[in-house]
């Protein structure tokens, strides 16, 4: 999972409360929530807390822990406290990422395509076509249903009661929907009284409706449709995910040595035959999906699928080439994308962004060193970036050389104060950040599962809330208007 | 079922099975090397352990010497050899953790447990008076997974290739210990070789936990024709060579049921079946027991080969 903006809470900044409002009481959707909460003894939270902590070992919910061995299969804390989302906020979050999701797909179709939003100039060629993400393999081809980006994960942060701003849209294999659904599952068996006196939305139809969405985009009829997961397999760190999700929706989970490529078809190696295979949710990346096209030393893939993709004889979700449009050099145009394909304004907002490519950018950039996050454009996990409140005056020299040295290679943001969710911790019930990752599923229309993976920064005053770092997860609820 | 998932299903029934029968042979070494009037006959009792293992040969291009603690460290716990009990139990959670969502959840805590506990144990612990309590433990554990797998998997595809795999294992391991062991049971052997002590045999049976059993069924000392009759020929023994292919064949039935014609592996097992339960003792010693073990231990490894490329097991595009 990617890091989010910032490492650390900018003291200066108010933070948005998401359960007390400015008058030191709960805000509407929490008032229940607020007061079971005072009647909960911490000894019996502790006790619930053990109990979610053996249910989510006993089915080896864990993350595998890369260049490491089985033993380092981690549990992710898990936070008891739910996450409440109004009915009136989820409107506005739902409106504000299908038109997002829509634009980023019409955006994909038209780059491999007609590329109509360069030639009206509205989006800069370069940052497109020679972007890494670009797959020119992809150039002309037109997904069923033109969807390129099936299963999207928008990563969500707030400032304030309207203020929503999203900080990475996942394209390419977004994770974490099996936590989202077992979180629930665990909630629902520890306080099945709180659901009681909610009216939360239900998320536990996901499978279903992930498998009608692969469905609607396979090149035979719904009913004729074989489906596999494709996984990298055990050692990945998200193979629970891949297994849970097989089989939740009662297809096989496979690996790229179980299928091959015959006679203009994909089929898998079963006991009784090769079988028919018209749908791959992939759970591996482009370049590895095809060593005949990507990678030739690449063992995870399926030699010759992609042929078979571009003659349409199978549907790969989410299409190949899709990280052009969650690459962070084009996550700086996603306004604009959105105004282009949509003829809207987004409703949700970016963070801001300077791209130090523009000289005007760049000079600000470079008086402010020290209180924006800097970020390579093609970078991840946090490598080769500044975070200037957290870094010394001679790291940020340092960086100024850097960044003077190959400006294009940055964007810069400012460190955003993360809302704040109650949540359990070993001094009791005590404001934590949060982030927020919605799940979308698009085929003919886009379904969005009222509710999400919200992350959860555990020690205090952090703004990661990345799993490594000890960021933990807890249930989202998203009310419903009775 | 997808092919890989159904050869993961049989490896992991098989290295279960194995696990356990390394612990069984483990003990009845280490019984023999404590009887103090075989002296220097230990390490050939060893030796004879390590065969029966199959992995004398490479527990020697890691060791010059046979010693009875390099020889339970290798059986145990070396994870360079690839059927120690610890090498095993974590072959068989890595195939199981493959085929995770094929497992009930009695089956996958049982198997996770076992490994998770394992990982605990530290080989320099293993003293002379903790070893019988971990091989307890060993065949505790095994059985425990053979109880949640008979009492709560669906009797489909995958259990049908678990049971083959479980069976394969157990009659080679059979067949191993007899064929080790087998200048003892020939029946003029004490006329040759004047008076073995019966403490032989014992662990003999004692290698497959049928010590007892034996005397219900023949109500006689040990009697070297007799040990071997019954771990090949009785179809009551469970873990003779009979009783394995007897279920084979059930086995078999049930996985192939509807297909036509039968498939290599199938031919093999019926054949092989049918063998078994023509035979006699005596036609047996007279052609020569060595030979009948060798021929059935190379049948039984191309039955897994046969269901290999029956059910491409092995990537044949």
């Amino acid at each position: 999972m990617e890091q989010t903006v910032g490492q650390r809470g900018l003291a200066r900044e108010i933070i948005f409360n998401e359960m007390i409002g400015p008058e030191g009481a709960p805000r509407g959707h929490y008032v229940t929530l607020s007061e079971w909460l005072e009647q909960q003894p911490a000894r019996d939270l502790k006790r619930k807390r053990a109990e979610a902590e053996s249910i989510f070992r006993r089915l080896g919910i864990t993350f595998a822990v890369y260049g490491s061995n089985d033993t380092l299969e981690r549990l992710i804390p898990f936070d008891l406290i739910p996450r409440i989302i109004s009915a009136a906020e989820w409107r506005l979050l739902e409106r504000g990422i299908e038109q997002r999701v829509r634009a980023l797909n019409a955006f994909l179709l038209d780059i491999y395509n007609r590329q109509e939003i360069i030639r009206a100039g509205r989006i800069p060629a370069d940052i497109v076509l020679r972007n890494d993400a670009f797959l020119p393999e992809m150039i002309g081809h037109r997904p069923p249903l033109g969807v390129f980006s099936h299963i999207v994960g928008t990563d969500i942060v707030r400032t304030g009661p309207q203020d929503f701003f999203v900080l990475e849209d996942n394209l390419r294999t977004p994770s974490g929907v099996s936590y989202m659904l077992e979180n629930r599952e665990a909630m629902l068996h520890l306080f099945p009284e709180l659901f009681a006196r909610h009216c939360v939305a239900p998320v536990q139809h996901y499978p279903e409706l992930l498998r009608q969405t692969l469905e609607a985009v396979s090149p035979v009829a719904p009913e004729e449709t074989t489906i596999a997961v494709l996984t990298p397999g055990i050692h990945n760190s998200a193979y629970f995910e891949h297994s849970f999700l097989a089989d939740q929706m009662g297809v096989e989970l496979v690996e790229g040595q179980d299928l091959f490529v015959s006679g203009g078809a994909l089929y898998m190696r079963t006991t009784r035959g090769p079988m028919r295979v018209h749908v791959v949710y992939r759970r591996i990346d482009d370049e590895f999906l095809d060593p005949l096209t990507f990678r030739p030393d690449s063992i995870l893939g399926v030699p010759g699928l992609m042929d078979l993709y571009r003659a349409g004889a199978v549907t790969i979700v989410n299409a190949p080439g899709t990280g052009i449009a969650d690459d962070k050099a084009i996550y700086s145009w996603v306004p604009e994308i959105v105004e282009f394909y949509t003829g809207q304004k987004p409703i949700l907002q970016n963070v801001p962004t300077w791209r130090c490519a523009e000289p005007e950018a760049l000079s600000y950039v470079l008086e402010h060193l020290s209180e924006l996050v800097v970020k390579e454009v093609h970078g991840s996990g946090g490598y080769g970036m500044l975070v200037g409140p957290t870094s010394s005056k001679k790291q940020i020299e340092q960086f100024r050389r850097i960044l003077k040295a190959r400006p294009s290679n940055y964007i810069a943001q400012p460190t955003l104060a993360l809302s704040a969710c109650p949540a359990f911790t070993k001094s009791g019930v005590a404001p934590r950040h949060v982030d927020l990752r919605p799940f979308s599923l698009v085929s003919d229309r886009v379904r969005i599962v009222a509710g999400g993976l919200t992350r959860v920064a555990l020690k205090k005053g952090s703004l990661v809330v990345n799993s490594s770092q000890g960021g933990g997860t807890k249930d989202t609820w998203v009310l419903t208007d009775e | 079922m997808l092919s890989r998932v159904a050869s993961s299903l049989f490896w992991m029934s098989r290295y279960i099975e194995r696990a356990e029968n390394i612990s069984r042979l483990c003990e009845a070494g280490f019984r023999i090397s404590l009887t103090p009037k075989v002296g220097g006959g230990h390490k050939e009792e060893w030796l004879s352990t390590l065969k029966s293992a199959g992995v004398l040969e490479s527990y020697l291009s890691v060791h010059d010497e046979i010693t009875g603690e390099k020889a339970i460290n290798f059986l145990l716990f070396d994870e360079r050899n690839a059927s120690s009990v610890k090498s095993c139990l974590t072959s068989a959670r890595n195939n199981a953790r493959i085929v995770r969502t094929k497992l009930t959840r009695d089956m996958w805590e049982s198997l996770n447990d076992t490994w998770i506990a394992l990982q605990a144990v530290s080989p320099q612990s293993m003293t002379n008076a903790r070893l019988p309590d971990f091989l307890d433990w060993v065949r505790h554990r095994t059985a425990q997974f053979r109880g949640a797998l008979l009492g709560t998997v669906l009797r489909d595809e995958g259990y049908y290739f678990s049971q083959l795999g479980a069976f394969i294992e157990r009659a080679d391991n059979t067949a191993r210990i007899v064929d080790v062991k087998y200048y003892l049971l020939l029946p003029d052997h004490q006329a040759v070789g004047g008076a073995i002590d019966t403490y032989q045999w014992e662990t003999i049976l004692r290698a497959v936990s049928a010590q007892r059993s034996y005397r219900h069924v023949f109500h006689e000392d040990y009697r070297p024709w007799r040990v071997a009759e019954f771990l090949i020929l009785r179809p009551e023994m469970p873990r003779s060579l009979r009783f394995c292919y007897d279920w084979l064949n059930v086995t078999i039935d049930g996985l192939i049921e509807g297909q036509h014609p039968e498939l290599s592996a199938a031919r093999l097992i019926r054949s092989t079946h049918q063998l078994l339960k023509s035979s006699q003792m005596d036609d047996i010693f007279q052609s020569g027991l060595h030979e009948f073990l060798t021929d059935f231990i190379d049948r039984n490894n191309r039955v897994t080969g046969n269901l290999a490329v029956d059910y491409c097991f092995e990537q044949a595009a």
